[in-house]
Parts: C-alpha cells; structure tokens; sequence
C-alpha cells in the first residue's frame, strides 16, 4: 500500500511536469492551429540555461530559473516571429515541416554549446524530503515542489485567460481568428505572446524535469515533449484544465505501468490508453466536439 | 491519333526518370567512380524512395497524417529479416535473390495486416487525432519489438515474449538488441531488387491513383460529406489506401533490413516517420515524382555534408526552415500558381476549348 502511494506521488509528480508541457502545447495549438514540434525541445534549452546559470556562473538556483525563463521566453517569440509568422497562411503541413526543422535546429544548436555528453543537473530544491507513515512513505522534495507549481500554473493561467484583457483576447482569437482581428485584437501581438508564456511554462517544466531525472542532454526535451503532446490530446486540446487533467494521468499510468507491469511496457502502456479514450471520446477527455458543417 | 492525355505523359517521365537513375547508377558502379560510403546508400535510398511514395498515398492522395510510417517499416523488416533466416536454415542452399524477393513478399504481407488491424481504430479519427494515434502505435509496435525474442532450434522457429535472453542462444532477433546475425544481401543485388520494388511501387500507387477507387480516394480527401452524399463509402477506401501504403512500406522495411547485417528497433522511431514525412512535403504533398527526388536527394544530403561534420544536422534544420518559407511567400506561391494558370491557359487554348479573349 505505501509502495503504491509513493508510485502515486511519483506519478502525479511527473505527470504535473507533463501537463506544464502540455499546456503550452495546448494554448499554442488552440491558438495558432499549428503542432509546435519545437515546443519539446524549448523545455532542453531551458534546462541548460538554468544548468548553465548555476554550475557555470554560479548564481542562485532561483536567479537560474528565472534567467532560462527569460532566455526561453524570448527563444520562444523569436521562433515564432522568424519561422512560424512568415507561414500563417500557408498549409498546417507545412508549419509542421517548419516545426521539425526548427526542433533540430535547437537540438544541433545545444549539441554545439553544450556537447553530447549528458550533465548531471543538480536539483534546484535544497531543503530534504517529506516522510510520512513512520518514515516508511518518503516523498522527495521534487515531487512536492514540482506538485505545488503545476498548480499554481494552472490557477494563474485560468485566471489570465479568464480576467485580463490580453487572455480574453487569446480565447477571441483561437475562437475566430478572422473575426478576432476585425473586432481590433492584433491577432500577431496575441499569438506571439501565446508562445512567450507556452515557452516560460516550458523552461519551468525543463528545470523541474532535471531536477527529478537528472540526466540533461541535447535530445533531453524530445520524449518528453511528445509525451505532453500525447496528455495535451489526450485531456482534449485547447483545452487548459484537460492539458492538466491528461498531463496528471498520463503521469500515474506510466509510472505505475513501468512499476507493476513492465519496465518495457510503460511507454506501450500509456499510448495505449490514448488510444482506446480516443476511441470513446474522439476529442479527448475535456475537449469540445467539433461539429461539421456541410 | 488521340493525344495522350497529361497526366499518362507525367506517369510515363516518372518510370523514365527511375529506369535512366538506376542505370546511370549502375554505370557508375561498373566504371568504379561511385565512392564507397555512397555505394552503402543506394539500397536505402531505394527503400526511403518507396517509403515516401507509399507515405505520399496516405498523406496527400487520402489526406490523412500519419506520423507511425515508419512503425510498418519496422514490422516489415524485422518479420522479412527473421523469415529470411529462417529461410536460410531450411533451405541452405537457396540464392540471394530469392531469399530478398520471398523476405519483401513476407514483410509487405505482414506489414498489410497490421495496417488493416491499425487502420480499423485510427482511421475513425481526423486530422491531429489521427496523427498523434498513428504516433501512438508507432511507438507501441516499438516498445512490443522490445520484449520480442526469436531463434531458431534446427529448423523450427522458436519465439517467446518479455524472457530475459539466455546467453547460450543464438538469436535472430533479441529484444531491445534487434536483428543480429542478418545473413545480408550484397549491396549489387540489394539494389537491384531495390529499383525493380520502386518501380513496383510506382506502378501500384499511379494505377491506383488513376482507377476509380483512387478518384474516390481523393474524393473522400477533399470533401468527405460530398464523398459521402454520392455514394462513396469513406471507410472502404481510406482503408485501402491506408493498407496499401502499409503493405508498401513493410516490403521497404523489408529491403532496408536486409541491408544490414544487425538492425535495432530504435532505427524506426518517430524520428523516422518524421523524416520519411519531411521528403513527402519537401516533394509536394500528392506529387509522387516529387517524393521521389526529395527522399533520394534528402536521404544524400547529410552524406554530402559529411565534410562539415558536427554542422551537417545544423546545415540540414536551416535548409528545411528556409526551404519551407521560400516557398510558401505570398510572392513565390502567387508566382508558381501564375505560372501553371498561363500554362492551362496555353493548352485549353491549343485544344480548342476556349478562344482568345475569352474570360478564364
């Protein structure tokens, strides 16, 4: 029972780190209309940046954190002005393409910088761990934290997107993007501040990752991103408390697969499960059905 | 005499242009000016060729993104590669040639019922659904390949599941290790086989797109309602085009294992299919002369760049980047659709079907 409750906690933990990645996959696709390939490998640089922040220059882990969200953030606008905007009208297939071109562009840049060999992040949480029942259940300070600030981003993204002007706007316009901009939304101005905070997620969701699985390379963002992309389908995308609620889930099948069935299996497991609620619910846990029109 | 219509014409140059590539290949070979490192590419160009015509099926011809090609690529190679061995154990004497024909027959046989039992759940979805549940069972088939075990007792071919392997045991396929001992085929009858594949392929994929179930095909991709509404029924043939391109990518999957002589699953990632994808798009999206240069030249490209080594991949992500914004400027594509009005123009008008000055 406690081994199934520290699976539990080791679960959630990484699953809330997926669903901050999978936010920012989801609030770029309900806006953009575009798969951000890239997104993955966004949360690498973030991580090497905080890497570099602490074991290179030694700052403060916290200056660290947020100088890669600075650098993530404006990573993040600036691949979306150079590769993405000069597409917008072009065919989703073709922004895809680009999406890839520049995920290996990233990867290749950070090959460059940083090498192939993999760094060993060292945690950014100091203090020790939580142990409960007669110290037989112990959960790692990671885990906690990692818990806690999935949350909190999920409360302060409900409330942007629900109260300040400019998330209002972000809603208009993955609504309607035509009549978004004849209602005055600069519809650039909103896209690209989509990917500033999708990216800040990003570079969050890079440290905390690093500090659960320590070992950083330049191909560290790939898995992940793609699994968040899965949690983002999976919770219905463009949709923020199901990037969240797919991101959790995702989390605790694949760690209790990996623990109770096969180590092998845990990434069969969890796309296998994506599958069969697809099949049930064609647009994902919490998305809207789309209805067609003749 | 009846003019041969445009589309026999782009057929015709199609095979053309593959017949007079492979010769010059193999006069290249003959006169001993084709490098080595390019020699070893030659079969898995022809295999990367077939994959993105077959890609190029699902993809532009059905409309449907798919994002796990390479997952049947994977189960046509390892299922070819272990029947190839075991071929070789029953009949000891039996000749390349053989050996390489009957594995891609397997492969594509065993690559089409996956297709036809994959296709059954995803083809119920659309758009980005579809494509991250094709990823899905990309991955699935890998991790499954990972826990797959097979050997050969005299001539019966054994296989168990998840075991650990036992070190006294010589394995044709050992888990996560992949094939090894791959009795390989010669790299001259390798490509052979490889350009008669392609040539299969292409006759398969431009008959069908010219038959009435292609017509319905492409019907179903550009207005399913429509489709619909006159009788086509959507499922029955986007299940044949998404079989179809199935089949053909197990009989590449095939060739390319059999290129080798130890092949690990990880080869067949999502990276694959993501690479396989940007040929079909870099060729243009439905234009299957177009995927065939684009995966030759792309599948060279990093070779060729081998000379700036740790910045080749570099070289090859900004290539991509600019290639797919060139020619998607409003300048560019308001040009390239300029240019193919006038030439319509100039054939309607040379066929008579409207004079000048009349209103297009």
């Amino acid at each position: 029972m406690v081994i199934f409750l520290s699976h539990l906690v080791n679960g959630v933990s990484l699953g809330s780190v997926y669903a901050i990645i999978a936010l920012g996959y989801s609030m770029v696709y309900g806006i953009a209309k575009m798969l951000n390939f890239a997104h993955g490998d966004v949360i690498m640089v973030g991580a090497y940046v905080c890497y570099s922040a602490i074991q290179y220059w030694g700052l403060p882990p916290f200056v660290g954190i947020l100088l890669s969200m600075v650098v993530c953030t404006l990573l993040g606008m600036l691949i979306e002005f150079g590769a993405y905007r000069p597409l917008r009208q072009a065919t989703s297939l073709a922004v895809l393409i680009t999406a890839i071109g520049v995920s290996y562009l990233l990867q290749n840049v950070a090959l460059l910088i940083w090498g192939a060999n993999p760094k060993v992040f060292s945690s950014v949480v100091g203090f020790g761990s939580l142990t409960l029942f007669n110290g037989e259940l112990k959960i790692t300070s990671e885990a906690l934290i990692t818990i806690v600030v999935s949350v909190l981003i999920m409360v302060g993204l409900t409330l942007f997107t629900g109260k300040t002007r400019m998330g209002k706007a972000m809603r208009a316009v993955s609504e309607d993007r035509g009549a978004a901009e004849l209602m005055g939304i600069n519809v650039n101005r909103t896209i690209s501040m989509t990917f500033a905070i999708g990216s800040a997620l990003a570079a969050i969701a890079g440290v905390l990752l690093c500090s659960s699985y320590p070992a950083l390379m330049p191909t560290t963002g790939s898995m992940p991103g793609i699994k968040a992309f899965t949690a983002a389908v999976f919770g219905g995308i463009g949709s923020i408390p199901g990037a969240m609620l797919g991101g959790i889930l995702l989390g605790i099948i694949e760690i209790l697969g990996k623990a109770y069935i096969s180590t092998e299996l845990g990434d069969a497991l969890v796309f296998a499960v994506l599958i069969i609620i697809l099949l049930f619910k064609p647009s994902g846990l919490l998305g809207r059905p789309e209805r067609e029109k003749v | 005499m009846k003019k041969p219509n445009r589309r026999f014409v782009t057929n015709l140059c199609t095979y053309l242009m593959v017949i007079i590539a492979f010769f010059v290949c193999r006069s290249m070979i003959d006169a001993g000016t084709m490098s080595r490192s390019m020699k070893g590419q030659l079969v898995p160009i022809c295999a990367y060729i077939v994959m993105a015509i077959s890609l190029n099926l699902t993809v532009g011809i059905s409309g449907e993104l798919s994002l796990g090609h390479a997952g049947f690529m994977s189960i046509g190679a390892f299922s070819g590669i272990i029947f190839a061995g075991w071929l070789r154990a029953v009949v000891p004497d039996v000749g390349n040639e053989v050996r390489l024909l009957l594995a891609i027959l397997v492969g594509g046989v065993f690559a089409l019922a996956a297709g036809f039992l994959i296709g059954i759940p995803v083809l119920r979805l659309r758009g980005d659904y579809l494509a991250i549940v094709t990823l899905a069972f990309g991955e699935i088939i890998r991790s499954l390949l990972n826990l797959c075990y097979f050997w050969l007792e005299g001539t019966d071919l054994r296989f168990s599941f998840g075991s650990s392997p036992d070190p006294a045991i010589k394995y044709l396929f050992n888990g996560p290790a992949g094939a090894q001992n791959v009795a390989k085929i010669p790299t001259e009858t390798g490509f052979i086989g490889g350009f008669i594949l392609v040539l299969v392929t292409l006759f398969v994929v431009l008959n069908l797109i010219g038959s009435r179930s292609g017509r319905a095909i492409m019907a179903a991709r550009d207005n399913r309602i429509a489709a619909e509404s006159v009788g086509v029924n959507i499922t029955k043939y986007k299940m044949m085009a998404f079989t179809v391109s199935a089949c053909l990518a197990g009989m590449a999957g095939a060739l390319f294992g059999l290129n080798y002589s130890t092949l690990q699953s990880v080869k067949f990632n999502v990276d694959a299919s993501i690479q396989v994808l940007v040929f079909v798009v870099l060729g243009g999206i439905g234009n299957i002369w177009g995927s065939i240069i684009s995966a030759a030249l792309l599948y060279v490209l990093p070779e060729m760049l081998r000379t700036f080594s740790t910045y080749r991949m570099l070289i090859y992500a900004i290539v991509l980047i600019i290639v797919m914004i060139i020619t998607n400027l409003p300048l560019v594509r308001g040009f390239v659709t300029q240019l193919s009005n006038a030439s319509e123009r100039r054939r309607m008008h040379r066929d008579g079907k409207i004079r000048k000055g009349d209103a297009v």
